[in-house]
């Protein structure tokens, strides 16, 4: 079983967030980097895939050279090695980065079983570069796994639905896309940062293209302006509260 | 003309679809409609009421339930037919999706989760539009290099608007599937796990708890009063986290995004990925012992104080307010 997890590095920003002068990107000189929770999944997933089948974990990212540092954690948590498309820092559209990881994929000895991305980017959202992946290798595609299990050369995917469950199959090789809660990611043990360290990443130089989607500027989105009308402290405020229970309907 | 694509789960409709096609009626006065499925085309009244004059219906014998790549090549058979200006859906996961699969098909730009979108009237300027970051606490302003604009509208954004319009006439087709296209679809499905209650998505009245709660023990005061009120309880990632509380019931950008009438929010910082996931909410309370919570920028009512005194003597006062 070779499975092959792709990745993002992301800004764990988590209060409010503050844009660059150019208003570009959000400022990340007090932030942390990783990956989206999504992809922590997808990662921990292809580590179990190997650990109970046997075989390879790949992870493939394409990012700035500090991607290393995220690379070398999720190399800690149990994956085989991992492959740089190195850019200068840009973010790439959706597209561009679908075209360079078909590339990259296309590029490697192994055939993978089964690709797992995030179900969406943390930072952009574009809700697509997986898609287009799958279409460019000709393989099927799961989105949104919440469950999942692979038996006689079949991936079975749950996906989650207000009204309950939605089950899913293909045969290998496929992709899915994986949400936040399929499994709960394991921490790097420090055995493990020891021997990710020298554990491979190939470095490849991601020729520069031009980007259809062209992002130009952002905006921090408005909260609330009018702020919230304090109905009190402790119980002392509970028939206050149920005068707007009665306000607004709900009793 | 803009094609809106209208969602529905074997016959039933997404509600979300009704705001996109209001969004795009903003944009166009000719908007039409697609369904995918011929168990999809009742829907034509409804989507004539929201202003659709045309509703195009892709039928297929393989198309009985959700096969989302087969809705891509559905969408581009159309497209490619009707030439419209624009491509439109609900931001929903299954909106996202489909719309995905044209854009791989067709190899052109994707907009997901608009606010705003600015068609451009010449072919030789991009399209123009606003789209949602970090699940919409951050607003991106883009261009888009393609004649057909493909894009997603934010859960939502936009309210929905009814016409006099009369149903919309269907226009079926065949949409020319190859064996690939229906590989992946609904196999089975299974309602267990939701326990019959009402689900998040559905609820008016959400009561969510965080890690203020303290432990799964002191969900019981949430749930009593997510029951008095016939409304579901909703909780943050640490919840589930900490697994206090099952996956579907998480709120916020990797969880469920909600919009209820009322979403009281008891031992919740506030933090912007799960402020994505409610903020829409028509009247929000917070419940926090931490007067500087960000929750509180985010609520139309707050309550300075401990979730484990405030909530059982609320439910109390309802109790007595209703008998
Ligand atoms: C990319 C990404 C995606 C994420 N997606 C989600 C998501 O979908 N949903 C989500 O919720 N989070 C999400 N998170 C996590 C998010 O950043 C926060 O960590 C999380 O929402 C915090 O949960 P909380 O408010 O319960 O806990 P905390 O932030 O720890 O807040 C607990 C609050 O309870 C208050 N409190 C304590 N005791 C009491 C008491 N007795 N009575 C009243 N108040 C009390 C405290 O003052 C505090 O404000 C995501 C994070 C990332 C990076
Ligand atoms: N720069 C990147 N390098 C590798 N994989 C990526 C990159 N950007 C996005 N992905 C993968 O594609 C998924 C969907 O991203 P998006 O289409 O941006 O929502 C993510 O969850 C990742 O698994």
């Amino acid at each position: 079983m070779d499975v092959l997890v792709c990745l993002k590095r992301v800004p764990l920003a988590g209060g409010t967030l503050i844009l660059t002068p150019d208003s570009k990107d959000i400022e990340t000189k007090h932030l942390g980097f990783g990956i989206s929770p999504h992809e922590e999944n997808a990662v921990e997933a292809g580590v179990q895939l190997v650990e109970q089948m046997g075989g390879t974990l790949t992870l493939l990212t394409l990012g700035p050279p500090e991607t290393e540092e995220q690379l070398r954690t999720q190399l800690a948590i149990g994956a085989t090695r991992a492959i740089l498309l190195e850019t200068d820092g840009q973010e790439w559209d959706p597209q561009g980065t679908a075209a360079a990881l078909v590339d990259a994929i296309s590029a490697e000895e192994t055939k993978f079983d089964l690709i797992i991305f995030g179900a969406e980017s943390a930072d952009s959202a574009g809700y697509q570069i997986h898609v287009r992946v799958a279409h460019a290798l000709n393989r099927p595609i799961i989105t949104n796994v919440k469950a999942m299990k692979i038996e006689n050369g079949i991936v079975s995917c749950d996906r989650l639905v207000p009204a309950g469950r939605e089950h899913y199959e293909a045969p290998l090789p496929a992709i899915i896309t994986v949400r936040d809660g399929l499994n709960i990611p394991r921490y790097p043990s420090v055995p493990g940062r020891m021997q990710a360290r020298k554990k491979p990443i190939d470095i490849k130089k991601a020729q520069a293209h031009v980007p259809k989607l062209e992002k130009l500027y952002l905006t921090v989105a408005p909260s609330k302006s009018t702020g919230a009308e304090i109905l009190g402290k402790g119980v002392e405020a509970v028939p206050a509260l149920v005068e707007v229970l009665k306000k607004i309907g709900t009793i | 003309m803009i094609l809106v694509l209208i969602d529905h789960d074997r016959g039933e409709l997404d509600q979300l679809s009704l705001r996109a096609l209001t969004f795009a009626r903003k944009l166009d006065q000719d908007v039409q409609g697609i369904v995918v499925g011929k168990d999809g085309a009742p829907l034509a009244t409804i989507v004539g009421q929201y202003g659709a004059k045309v509703l195009h219906v892709a039928a297929h014998a393989d198309l009985t339930d959700y096969t989302p790549m087969a809705s891509g090549r559905a969408l581009k058979d159309l497209v490619e037919k009707l030439k419209p200006a624009a491509v439109l859906a609900a931001g929903s996961p299954r909106g996202n999706e489909q719309l995905a699969h044209l854009a791989a098909f067709l190899d052109l730009p994707m907009a997901a989760e608009c606010f705003e979108i600015f068609l451009s009237s010449d072919a030789d300027s991009p399209h123009k539009v606003s789209r949602a970051r970090w699940a919409g606490n951050l607003i991106e302003e883009a261009h888009v290099y393609s004649q057909l604009l493909i894009a997603t509208i934010v859960a939502f954004s936009t309210e929905p608007e009814s016409t006099a319009g009369l149903a919309a006439s269907v226009v079926e087709f065949a949409p020319s599937l190859m064996p690939s296209d229906t590989q992946v679809r609904v196999m089975s499905r299974d309602a267990g796990d939701t326990g019959g209650g009402i689900t998040l998505a559905d609820a008016k009245v959400i009561i969510a708890g965080g890690r203020g709660v303290g432990g799964a023990e002191g969900f019981v005061k949430i749930e009593e009063l997510a029951n008095l009120l016939g409304g579901a309880v909703g909780c943050s990632r640490v919840v589930t986290s900490s697994g206090w509380r099952p996956h579907k019931e998480q709120v916020g950008q990797t969880g469920t995004k909600v919009a209820p009438d009322l979403y009281l929010a008891a031992g919740i910082s506030g933090a912007m990925q799960h402020i994505a996931g409610m903020k829409n909410s028509k009247t929000i309370i917070a419940i926090n012992t931490d007067p500087e919570a960000p929750i509180f920028k985010y609520a139309d009512y707050a309550i300075i104080g401990d979730l484990h005194q405030i909530l059982p003597a609320l439910t109390a006062a309802i109790r007595k307010e209703k008998a």
